[in-house]
Formats: structure tokens, sequence, C-alpha cells
């Protein structure tokens, strides 16, 4: 029996690696599937205007100053770290180029995407979690409509909207951040400051930061609509749900991150 | 009886939920035009049995018919025109809680109907008056009781004027007199309308008082069915059991009911 014992312990242990390789891919598969009626309802039946405008808001306007704060903020700390970075080389007149180039193509749309992914991921997947147990799902499939047109495609046309948008915003006001300190700090005119941004960061690179934001804002919304529609056992499958859809929506967004940006430095 | 056309029909039925059976080959033929109860206790499968009635959920294997039409196997989109003449009232209600009560008798309406505005709010005042809450139009489900969200909530399942309604549990979590009110409600839909009933519960009294046939299910298969009178009767020890342990149940718990009540 004991001699049997260790066998026993690793061949459960294998079963039970097994049963969660299965479950992630039977997961991963939902997911597919998700995404694939998202886009074939969005092209069947009537677009869902108003509800996609009522979640720009909710989504994107009550988003604006979350991201502002961050924007503004990254992009002071930003100038403080270059600066001083750069004095040692005198080269402390460059902060401008080092933060707006950091700021387009990378800083501005991953740190929007992840508050936005903080604040929207956790409302939505709460949100429909909470209709999913409390069966006002099932009550829109069971009144003949669709939850996907209904609740998923509004939430992540609103998302692929509004993320561009407030990168944007947060673009300028990083570099707004940064002339503060440039500025106050280092004693470089805001005049020349600017000027270092125009002659360094391209419309190129403004153009492939903010492009990787529409890809940022699908996952979110997506992301977070999947796991709130699997939220299953009351408050407390609710409360895991939440979790989960931000945890989820970060990760996704960084590694999207990667390999967009792979995808754009080859084109 | 037999003779009637089967609204719903389920044959051997089996459905499992991550492994574990919880419907072992359930048949049913529920006739139109009658009020049929499917009783049991608490993890009998009942629920799942009627969500498989319009297809919310499918069985992993037999057959499921709704109004003489095969569903077993229909996707979403084409169970739509069953669900417009199918309609199911949930157990919590499941009321959208953003919209107001007026939006929430109103979505499938919009959904289904090209009507115009005026055209939906006189349904919408018709439906709340059936239920005895007329003027509730502007309230919204946070504000309701208990016992008003369940007749919002049949009101929601009328508005399309189905020819089936499934109640889940209908007066499960309600006090003695909303829960007579919503016998009542049942029973003179079914009179006025002339639709089919199937009604799920585990309430002896709601059961009796309104059900032409019941079905007794336990352990996800259909132990026993008959008339009202016939399960009365049943010889089946576990109908009998659960007649009699049931009754004292409920009786405490309507005394229970009765203290919260006063």
């Amino acid at each position: 029996m004991s001699a049997d014992a260790p066998i026993r312990r690793a061949e459960d242990a294998v079963a039970r690696l097994g049963d969660r390789a299965l479950d992630a891919v039977e997961r991963c598969g939902d997911f597919a599937r998700l995404a694939a009626a998202t886009a074939g309802a969005a092209l069947r039946g009537r677009f869902p205007w108003r509800e996609v405008l009522r979640q720009v808001e909710a989504i994107g306007a009550r988003s604006t100053t979350i991201v502002l704060l961050t924007a503004l903020f990254t992009g002071m700390v930003l100038a403080l770290q270059t600066g001083y970075a750069l004095e040692r080389f005198g080269a402390k007149l460059y902060v401008g180029s080092v933060v707006g180039l950091s700021l387009a193509r990378e800083l501005g749309p991953v740190l929007t995407a992840l508050m936005v992914g903080g604040r929207v991921g956790a409302g939505i997947a709460a949100e429909l979690g909470s209709m999913q147990v409390t069966e006002q799902v099932d009550a829109i499939r069971s009144l003949g409509a669709d939850p996907v047109q209904k609740l998923v495609l509004p939430r992540v046309v609103a998302a692929i909207v509004s993320l561009p948008l407030l990168t944007a915003v947060a673009d300028v006001l990083g570099v707004l951040g940064g002339l503060l300190i440039a500025a106050t700090q280092f004693q470089i005119p805001g005049n020349f400051y600017l000027q270092t941004i125009y002659r360094t960061a391209t419309v190129t690179d403004l153009l492939s930061g903010i492009s990787k934001t529409f890809v940022f804002g699908g996952i979110i919304a997506m992301v977070a609509c999947f796991v709130g529609l699997r939220a299953t056992g009351g408050t407390v499958g609710v409360g895991r749900a939440t979790t989960r859809a931000v945890v989820a929506a970060s990760i996704g967004v960084l590694i999207a991150d990667f390999f967009l940006t792979q995808l754009l430095l080859a084109l | 009886m037999s003779e009637a056309a089967a609204a719903i029909e389920l044959r051997d039925v089996h459905k499992a939920f991550r492994g574990k059976p919880v419907l072992r080959g359930v048949s049913l033929r529920i006739p139109e035009g009658c009020t049929f109860t499917i009783l049991g206790g608490s993890g009998s499968g009942k629920s799942v049995c009627l969500k498989h009635m319009t297809g919310l959920l499918k069985p992993d294997a037999g057959r499921v018919l709704a109004l003489g039409q095969e569903i077993t196997r229909l996707a979403e989109r084409e169970l739509v025109a069953v669900r417009r003449e199918v309609s199911m009232i949930f157990q919590s209600a499941a009321l959208f809680d953003s919209l107001s009560v007026y939006e929430n008798i109103a979505y499938g309406l919009r959904e289904h109907r090209a009507w115009s505005e005026a055209q939906i709010a006189a349904r919408v005042a018709a439906c709340l008056e059936a239920v005895g809450l007329p003027g509730a139009e502007r309230l919204m489900p946070a504000e309701l009781s208990g016992g008003m969200r369940k007749r919002v909530g049949v009101a929601r399942g009328i508005a399309l004027e189905p020819r089936v309604i499934l109640y889940d549990e209908p007066t499960t979590g309600l006090d003695p007199a909303n829960q007579r009110r919503i016998g009542e409600l049942i029973r003179s839909l079914q009179a006025r309308l002339r639709i089919t009933s199937v009604v799920v519960t585990h309430e002896l009294e709601l059961c009796f008082s309104i059900s032409d046939r019941v079905a007794f299910l336990r352990g996800g298969r259909i132990e026993a069915e008959g008339t009202a009178a016939e399960m009365r009767a049943s010889a089946d020890p576990h109908v009998q059991a659960f007649l009699a342990g049931l009754q004292e149940g409920a009786e405490s718990a309507r005394e229970a009911g009765g203290l919260h009540g006063a």
C-alpha cells in the first residue's frame, strides 16, 4: 500500500495537469467562438448604435480623468528620470526627444490600456457576471434576443473606438507633464523642448503607438465580456470573475504589445 | 387528455453538468392547453428540465419538441421563433436591473414587433394590468418587492402573447399572501389566454391548486405522472414520502413566513 502511494500521487498530479490543460484549451476555443460570434453580430442584424454610444460614454468618457492623471504623472516622471540620466552625458537638452518618443511609441498606449483595462475590465466583468448569475443573460435569450449582440458587441466596439482617442489625449498630456518638469527642474525652454519632440518623434511613431490601441481595446472588452459571461456561483463567482478579468486583460495587453511592436517594426 | 396535441415533449432526455448527471432519461408529454406541474425536491433537476423546453439548455442525449417542432439541435438564431411562442418566467424574475419596468416589458416587443411607441405603451399597460400592477411602468426593478418583481417577470413573459409559459419556481421565496396571488395569477392567465402552462415547483399547495396534470421528478427521472387527484392517491412510496415530508416542511415554512409577515 505504502509503496504504491507515491506512484498514485504522481498519477493524480499528472491527471490534474492534464485536466487543467484540457480546460485551458477548451477555454481558448470558447473565447475564439465568442470573438467570432461578436464579429458575426457586427455584420448581421441591426447594429446597436444607441448602446454603443452609451458604452463609449461609460468606457471612454468616464475613463478620461484616470487616463489624464496617469499620463500627466508618467510624463513628469519620465522627464525627471531621463533628465537626470542625460545630465551625466551633458545631453539633458534632449529630454523632450526621449519623453516624446517613449510616450508616443510605448508608454502612452500601454499605460492607457492598462488603466482602462483595470477600470473598464472590472466594470464589464462585474456587470455581465451579475447578469449571468441572476439569469438575466438567459432572460435575454429567452426573449429571443442575442446576448452577444446586446451585451458583448456594444462594449467591444466602444472600447475599440475609445482607446485610441484616450491614448491620443494621454500622449498630449504626458508631453505637457514632461514640459513642466523640463522647464522647472532642468531649465529647458518650453519652445526648445517642443522643437526637440517635433524633430525626433515622427507621425509614424505616433501612429504606430495609436494603431496598437485598437487591438488593446478589443482585447480588454472581449476578455472582460468572456470572463463575465462565464461567471458562476453567485456573488463570490462575480468577484472571482472581476479579478480574473483584470488580470487576464492586463496580461493580454502586455503580450499583444510585444508582438504588435515586433510586427510594426518589421513593416 | 391524450388526444390533445403536445405543446412540449421531452423524449428520453439526458443531461449532465461536469460529468454529474442531472437528468437521466426524462420523458414528458405536455398536452396543449393544460397546466402541467413538475414537482420535485431541490436538486431533482426540475429547472434544468424546464430550460430544455425553450432551448436554453441542450440535452446530451434525447429529443425535445416544442409546439410540434424538434428543437433539440437548433442553433440560437433558429430558436428565436420558438422563444416567441414559448416564454420563460425565471425563478429570480431576472428583470434587467438597468431598465425600468416599462423597458423590461417592452424588451421582447421591441425585438420582435415593428410597433409604434404608442402600441408598445398600450401593450405594456395591458400586461401590467393583467398582473395587478397598473401604473408601475416607471419604477426600477430595485424599487420592487420580491412579489412585485415576480409579477413584472410574468408581465414581461406574456407581453408577446406566447402559447406556452414556463414558470420556474414562481412562488419560491414569497410570503403566503404573495404565493396565493401568484397562484391565482397563473390560474387566471390560463383561463383568459387559453395557453399551456408548465410550472416547476416544490410547493404542494401551489401544485394542487393549479394543476391539471402533475409529474413527480426524482433523481433525474419522472417517477410518477397523473392528474392531481391521481398523484395524491399514488401508491408510489417516494411520491407519498415527498407529499408527507414536504407538507410538514411547507407548514413550518409558512409559520416562519407568517412570523416574518407579522
